[in-house]
């Protein structure tokens, strides 16, 4: 078992005919992910990657011709939002959007236009999902990883591949690793997916990588403490960032004296979680 | 993106708030003129992107045209909190008779736009929310429905509005909300919004803040944009698409990824270091873009090491090393260079730079500690 995706999930890529969409569909494509159709508005009737997935012009055909139930989205910030509704509509109950960048007011419509509608979305500005040696949509590394029992989410890019490879270094697998973005509107939470891990049989244990900004790791302290019964490592990103500056991630900013990385990792630690002082030290508190 | 409190008025008379009548000046004559245009007593409010300007001299009242231009002169040679006072608001002077916060702001955990209201105007929002949170009257706005008049009135209701008034704050709400939508700003607010002494309402002060991703959407704005609050290694940095910080410190970062670029400051700090900048050259850098990234760290004269720490996902190690070895060829800097590669291509990317004398680390723990004792050892050898 593993969360949000496995075998049968079968993806839909939007923008699988720009740049880093192909590139990306590629890298899933022979990491095992089932691709079953690509989606770039007049490049339908196409085919790539080498003519085994094809594309079209609306998600609605595509989920009509293939079966699709995963949407993975690659397309420019202006139109992102867009895409995302086309995936909601087209009947697509997860959605994972790679792209960074998406104004905010656009995603508060978005998030507020899906919860209507009960679909999943993960991200935006978030590396994605893999589930090791199963499925991977988005842009993980699929080599960093290992099949196993660690459930890992986080805010960040790089920095969850920077744990990944330091859980394999040390011979932890992981059940899933879901980066649910550094945006500040997004549409997966940290509570959203320890829920899930703690449902999911395969996972044990969970790393939950954070930063700075929003006072969504205080929340999944409260969470942590109350429902979770799998033990949970953490990492808080931004402890020598300065406030009022936005670090990156439009999410990553000390604002009004909220979203401190000293306020997160204390309401952790009282929720009984083991907090590491950097990335590396985090294999040595999974016991 | 911060926008002026002239721009954040132009803005919202658009929307009927009414504002004061006054104009910008960028001369104490030009302020003059205003001044006997507008007749009777004025306000001169010098235009900075800082809080705190009336408590540092900056917003002052004139009785008259002359004594506009006295003060006008004075506050144009004005620099506060470091930022030189390049234009002044002469606006008509308010008989007050009562101040009201409002404002429009994103609220994370909601996922939904927050109005805010307090009959406790004029101050610092922020402290009235931190003494007496009891004061500031909230409501949610659905981003799909839009403010509603109830919601409104509600408010208004809530910050103990006198009756009369109700029907210009419902107005002046929903113009802010739309001001707030059309814009896509990230915060709007008006800060004192008055009731004078013959009971009108108007918004003597405004602030907006865009957000920076929809810019793309409003090219009228982007040019609003105030490049003396930035530091001009951070405008030249968004030019090549990296995100560059200035701290205090004297390691100097050369990062992928946001999340770890903050990570590698924080494990400097941890191992008896300090970062000298935030520097994220985000995903698939090329050898032009880390290059412009190696002579931005530099331009800053504290940076004693320069440590790269790179985890190549999109990112392939091998580019990266060409771009360093571009970049050091053009800097030809002095001063020791730690490096971290690991992931796509790290390999080829580390056989590149075997001869360029840098030193190299394993972990990031590692990469920590060799910066570190470098930045001792060069302030040692100074």
């Amino acid at each position: 078992m593993s969360i949000l995706i496995n075998k049968n999930t079968r993806l839909l890529v939007h923008g699988i005919t720009g740049n880093e969409g192909l590139f990306h569909s590629i890298q899933m494509v022979s990491y095992g992910t089932n691709v079953v159709a690509g989606m770039t508005p007049g490049k339908g009737g196409e085919w790539v990657i080498e003519g085994k997935v094809p594309v079209f012009d609306s998600a609605k055909v595509a989920v009509e011709a293939t079966g699709a139930n995963t949407s993975c989205i690659f397309v420019p910030s202006r139109f992102a939002a867009d895409s995302i509704y086309e995936a909601a509509d087209a009947g697509i109950s997860l959605i994972v959007c790679i792209t960074e960048g998406i104004p905010v007011q656009d995603m508060m419509r978005v998030r507020n236009y899906l919860d209507q509608k009960m679909v999943r979305l993960v991200g935006p500005n978030c590396p994605g999902l893999l589930t090791p040696g199963e499925s991977k949509v988005g842009i993980i590394p699929g080599n960093i990883a290992i099949p196993g029992n660690v459930g890992v989410v986080s805010r960040s890019g790089t920095l969850t591949y920077e744990v990944l490879y330091a859980l394999k270094l040390l011979n932890h697998g992981v059940s899933t690793c879901v980066g649910i973005g550094g945006d500040p509107i997004n549409g997966t939470n940290f509570i959203d997916a320890l829920t899930m891990f703690e449902a999911d049989p395969q996972t044990e244990k969970v790393v939950m990588i954070g930063e700075i900004g929003g006072t969504d790791e205080e929340k999944a302290a409260e969470y942590i403490a109350g429902h979770m019964t799998k033990p949970v490592v953490s990492f808080i990103a931004g402890q020598t960032a300065p406030p009022g500056k936005r670090m990156g991630h439009a999410g990553a900013i000390v604002e009004g004296g909220s979203g401190l990385a000293v306020d997160k990792i204390k309401a952790l630690k009282a929720a009984g979680v083991r907090v590491a002082s950097h990335p590396e030290e985090i294999p040595s508190l999974l016991f | 993106m911060k926008l002026h409190e002239y721009q954040s008025k132009q803005i919202f008379s658009r929307y009927n708030i009414p504002i004061p009548k006054g104009r910008v000046a960028t001369t104490a004559d030009e302020a003059r003129h205003i001044a006997s245009e507008l007749g009777g007593r004025v306000v001169i409010k010098s235009q900075v992107l800082v809080g705190g300007r009336g408590k540092a001299g900056g917003i002052r009242l004139a009785k008259d045209p002359h004594e506009a231009e006295d003060v006008a002169a004075q506050i144009l040679a004005m620099e506060i909190k470091g930022l030189p006072v390049r234009k002044v608001l002469v606006d008509e002077a308010a008989n007050i008779s009562k101040e009201i916060y409002l404002g429009i702001t994103n609220d994370r955990s909601a996922r939904k736009p927050v109005m805010m209201a307090s009959s406790a105007g004029g101050v610092e929002i922020e402290e009235v929310a931190r003494t007496t949170p009891e004061k500031i009257n909230k409501s949610h706005i659905d981003p799909l429905l839009g403010l509603k008049d109830y919601q409104a009135r509600n408010i208004a209701i809530g910050i103990d509005l006198p009756k009369q008034h109700w029907k210009v704050f419902i107005q002046i709400a929903n113009g802010l909300w739309r001001a707030y939508q059309d814009c896509d700003a990230t915060l709007a607010e008006i800060n004192p919004l008055v009731i004078t002494e013959d009971n009108q309402l108007i918004a003597l002060d405004g602030k907006m803040l865009i957000d920076d991703n929809a810019l793309f959407r409003h090219p009228d704005l982007a040019e609003l944009r105030d490049l003396d609050v930035e530091a001009p290694a951070e405008v030249e940095a968004r030019k090549y698409g990296l995100t560059y910080i200035k701290l205090d410190g004297n390691i100097g970062c050369m990062v992928n990824g946001a999340g770890l670029a903050m990570t590698t400051m924080d494990i400097i700090k941890l191992f008896g270091g300090e970062p000298a900048n935030f520097l994220d050259i985000g995903g698939g850098a090329g050898s032009d873009k880390v290059a412009a990234a190696i002579r931005i760290i530099l331009t800053d004269p504290n940076v004693k090491v320069v440590l790269f720490n790179i985890f190549g996902g999109i990112t392939r190690g091998d580019e990266v090393a060409h771009g360093i070895l571009t970049g050091l060829d053009e800097v030809k800097p002095h001063i020791p260079m730690v490096v971290r590669l690991v992931g796509t291509n790290a390999e080829e990317g580390r056989k590149l730079l075997s001869d360029a004398n840098m030193i190299t680390a394993e972990t990031l723990v590692d990469a920590a500690k060799k910066s570190v004792a470098a930045a001792k050892s060069e302030k040692a050898g100074r």
